[in-house]
């Protein structure tokens, strides 16, 4: 075979297999993700599914459950209804009331039952220009 | 003070923007110009140094005059964390953006004061015109302005957050900006040598060195960042695949990619639009990491601030992908070599592979981390994507890494025979199976095929570099007759750039090792325990012996003392604690306002080589806070004077009466108050100890994970290697012309493959044909120098040549002479 066209195979092969695994990375992406909605949103949503769910817990709403914890959460913009979520697991330093959080979980009789290990908490930022004394 | 720094930082934006302009007027061989546009660059680099002097002299001084010292700074912050407090802002994180920016051109230009004459400008122009940016943001966006002044200056400051008071954090952030912003530096002058159409590898060789520091200190800000997870964040993980994190390991990545094809294209004139491209992608993901942390466009643990400066940062950031993409296509013809790779066994196919697959990860990240917005645009919905997707595909393409990464130092440069392969494979490949075997059948690592592949080829690969080090001082000892010690240590300084390179591949190799076992093989549990009570985990026995409870007037502190045993024998006491911090910038509080603040876990941490025992404690408190409530109640009813109360009151509201009559006697009122709510308050936070409380462990074994923070310890070692300058050339500095530069880059790439042929990398016809015809090519750089034709010949004088190369006699093994005798 010729070198010329033997790079040329080689570049044929080399592209295909990007390609291929540029799909499977866009298939599984989508397949793997999970949505991400507000407490407001999730109100009435599907058992089964899971979602992650975005919003601020409210204020002085943080008790002890057992090993676990049970809070409410707000829509970010401290607006609508609020979702209570049951969940045990690591809870992050930074967590506490009025804070941002993510959590993976799905709706289970009207609350939100958190998977275990999926709580993020915002840190509080170093970029906060509202003071919070 | 505040004023004038405003008018230095004016004066810095001018400068800057004169450099640009003067630097481009001098384009066409005005070297007085150029000249000027270098001294205003040192004069911009002045005049920002006294910007964060004036800074860091408001920040000791406890000048809450200053937004920016009243915002995160107060009285009671220790001195070091004051310093340190200045990129904990926004402004002053672009502050020290640009500060660093202006000592890197400065330190660019004066490296190259005497080389590149028809790139540096444009370069100047560049590096210039981002550092206006940067300092034009901050005299013109609103809300990031350092000097921004409080009418009224408040007697104390909100203080700094307390989960950052922690001395990796304060090294950390200024660590990933020196990294993002020293890759300004060559891809500033790749803009110019493009320009110019000056695409040889002289713009490479005058910045080589910055890409490297850059790519240490990220290197090194991921490492500590990593840390500081570990042992701050109380979740037991070093990296979770947040989109900051991400935002600083993909220029990492591409940096990584890029310093290893400049390898390519500076032997072999190859890959010259690959490197343009790399170092554009690399400088727009240092911006891009900037970019994110200032902008509220994906969700991350890393809250952002306001966005009032990540509109400006995506313009930049689009300025430079569309110009250099433009400039980039513009100059195809000019990028394209006839020379193609010689075969696919040789140094330069392995650095293309994991080139790839470096692009490879950093896409994948990319398209990880950008998900969220992907997903809105197609389904309207932010959805994203967690850890075990990032994981699914990065841990392959990590694995396949290393062992290229195993691969590539053990072949030569050109060609090499599959004979001679061989050769240099038998040892590191029968290692790696010995280890395969050997873990596969004495430990559990079988369940985890990806681990133990990496284990494997983690093996060979740092089989295959002690087997480099091991023939290099060997051939060098043959010659020279030195002990092999001082054989190792010549080998390595007369060699820096290889073998420190070797030193990085083998840190990474064992932090990769490090990061392998800890999340294959890590055991994690919680574990509910009473004062007295013990567990078991993992054949050590736990007890929970006391609790211990500290009150200070910042935080209540509740740590566990801990006795771990294994085998019946005292290993040690461990002692985490949860602290709880009462908001800072309050005056007077009520004694529940310390359950209003920040938490933070201090872990217990056993480090040890073979596994770490981690260990964050969960306090119940909810007993504590309802006594404190009903402390604050009572309080408030004995200012009052309200009936039922101690007499003590009648006399403490009778202070409150007379203060409010007379202003003079408020503070010692309000010292009277705060002093008996201090004792209340170490009263309530101690009714703890009668509690019998349990306690939520979390407890982690975690098996050695200490490796990973030790390779990135070697790596960093390896990285200062390479770095450092040698002494021949810091003495030619001065005199050397871009001609000396050639040839000295020739002589070098003769003088590598005289050793790879020394240690056996190439055999006896590999390094006839390759050595003839690197003459050939030393021979034509001295014929375009002279301008008349040499005599051509080279063949047979390589037999000198070997020794003279491993003995490293001092001069260079080759001098001009000797080739055009041979």
């Amino acid at each position: 075979v010729d070198p010329q066209r033997k790079r040329k195979i080689r570049l044929v092969v080399a592209l295909s297999v990007a390609v291929l695994l540029a799909v499977a990375l866009i298939y599984t992406s989508f397949a793997a993700s999970t949505e991400a909605k507000q407490p407001s949103e999730l109100i009435g949503a599907a058992p089964g599914t899971s979602y992650e769910m975005t919003g601020k817990v409210v204020k002085g709403s943080i008790r002890h459950v057992g090993n676990g914890i049970a809070f409410r959460v707000v829509d970010r913009d401290g607006q609508g209804k609020t979702m209570p979520v049951t969940y045990r697991g690591t809870v992050p330093d930074p967590f506490r009331s009025g804070r941002e959080i993510v959590l993976t979980g799905q709706v289970q009789n009207g609350t939100f039952v958190g998977e275990p290990e999926t709580l993020i908490t915002k840190c509080p930022s170093k970029f906060t220009t509202k003071s919070n004394g | 003070m505040a004023s004038l720094g405003s008018v230095l930082l004016a004066l810095a934006f001018l400068a800057a923007v004169s450099a640009a302009v003067i630097a481009l007027l001098g384009r066409n061989g005005d070297e007085r110009r150029v000249e000027i546009s270098r001294r205003v660059v040192y004069a911009f680099c002045g005049l920002l140094t006294a910007c964060v002097v004036i800074i860091e002299i408001a920040f000791a001084s406890n000048d809450f005059s200053f937004k920016i010292v009243q915002e995160h700074s107060s009285v009671e912050t220790p001195a070091f964390y004051k310093l340190a407090a200045m990129w904990s802002s926004q402004e002053g994180s672009l502050l020290l953006w640009a500060w660093v920016l202006s000592i890197a051109s400065s330190l660019a230009l004066w490296a190259t004061r005497r080389k590149l004459r028809e790139i540096v400008p444009y370069a100047t122009a560049v590096m210039m015109g981002v550092a206006a940016f940067f300092t034009g943001l901050m005299l013109f966006a609103p809300d990031v302005q350092p000097f921004a002044t409080l009418g009224n200056a408040p007697s104390d400051g909100i203080g700094l957050n307390p989960l950052l008071q922690h001395p990796s954090m304060m090294i950390h952030p200024p660590m990933l900006y020196s990294g993002y912003v020293a890759f300004t530096v060559p891809f500033a002058f790749a803009v110019g040598a493009l320009v110019t159409r000056r695409l040889d590898a002289e713009w490479i060789r005058a910045t080589r060195r910055f890409a490297l520091i850059a790519w240490a200190f990220l290197g090194f800000g991921l490492l500590l960042g990593a840390r500081w997870s570990y042992t701050e964040l109380g979740w037991g993980g070093y990296w979770a695949w947040d989109p900051v994190e991400n935002a600083a390991l993909m220029p990492w990545l591409l940096g990584t990619a890029f310093l290893h094809s400049i390898m390519v294209q500076e032997k072999r004139g190859m890959l010259k639009v690959w490197n343009a491209c790399l170092v554009v992608g690399t400088f727009s993901m240092a911006l891009l990491g900037t970019f994110l942390v200032r902008s509220g466009v994906l969700q991350s643990i890393h809250a952002f601030g306001d966005n009032t400066v990540g509109p400006y940062i995506l313009g930049l950031i689009g300025v430079v992908v569309i110009g250099s993409t433009l400039l980039i296509v513009s100059r195809l013809d000019d990028l394209r070599t006839p020379k193609r790779i010689d075969s696919l066994v040789s140094r330069e196919a392995v650095f293309l592979v994991n080139n790839l697959l470096l692009v490879g990860l950093c896409a994948v990240i990319f398209w990880g981390t950008f998900f969220p917005l992907i997903s809105e645009l197609f389904t309207g919905n932010k959805a994203s994507l967690a850890a075990p997707w990032f994981d699914r595909y990065t841990t392959p393409l990590a694995i396949l890494l290393v062992l290229f990464t195993g691969i590539g130092p053990l072949l030569a440069w050109r060609r090499v025979s599959w004979e001679s392969a061989r050769r240099v494979f038998r040892v590191p490949a029968a290692v790696a199976l010995a280890t395969l075997v050997a873990l596969a059948l004495f430990t559990d690592a079988a369940h985890k095929p990806w681990a133990l592949a990496l284990f494997a080829f983690a093996a060979f690969a740092l089989t295959g570099l002690a087997r480099e080090f091991w023939t290099g001082a060997a051939a060098r000892r043959r010659i020279s007759g030195e002990s092999t010690p001082t054989a190792l240590v010549g080998l390595v300084t007369r060699n820096r750039r290889r073998y420190g390179g070797y030193v990085v591949h083998a840190g990474i190799g064992v932090l990769l090792i490090g990061i392998a076992a800890s999340s294959s093989f890590q055991s994690n549990r919680d574990v509910d325990l009473k004062p007295g009570e013990s567990t078991e985990v993992d054949g050590r026995r736990i007890t929970y012996v006391k609790p211990v409870v500290g009150v200070d007037s910042e935080k209540f502190t509740y740590a566990q003392l801990l006795r771990v045993e294994e085998g019946g024998k005292l290993v040690g006491y461990l002692r985490p604690s949860q602290r709880f911090f009462k908001p800072t910038g309050v005056d007077v509080g009520t004694i529940g306002s310390y359950f209003a603040g920040e938490s933070t876990s201090e872990v217990g941490l056993e480090a040890g080589l073979k596994e770490d025992l981690w260990i964050a404690p969960r306090v119940d408190v909810t007993d504590v806070q309802r006594r404190a409530r009903a402390a604050d109640k009572g309080f408030e009813a004995c200012v009052e004077g309200a009936p039922g109360t101690p007499p003590q009151c009648k006399a403490l509201q009778a202070m409150m009466l007379a203060a409010k009559a007379n202003p003079t006697l408020r503070p010692q009122a309000l010292g009277q108050i705060s002093k008996l709510q201090s004792i209340a308050a170490e009263r309530v936070a101690k009714s703890y100890l009668g509690d019998n409380a349990p306690v939520t462990f979390k407890v982690i074994v975690n098996p050695l994970v200490t490796w990973m923070w030790i390779g990135g310890l070697i790596a960093l070692a390896g990285a200062l290697i390479a770095i450092w300058p040698t002494r021949g050339r810091r003495r030619g500095a001065l005199v050397r012309t871009e001609a000396d530069a050639r040839k000295e880059a020739k002589y070098r790439e003769i003088r590598d493959a005289e050793l790879d042929h020394a240690v056996g990398k190439l055999s006896d016809e590999d390094f006839a044909a390759v050595d003839a015809e690197l003459r050939r090519e030393a021979l034509e750089i001295l014929d375009g120098e002279n301008g008349a034709k040499m005599p051509v010949g080279a063949n047979g004088s390589g037999a000198n040549g070997n020794g003279a190369a491993a003995s490293g006699n001092g001069a260079r093994p080759h001098d001009p002479e000797k080739v055009e005798q041979g």
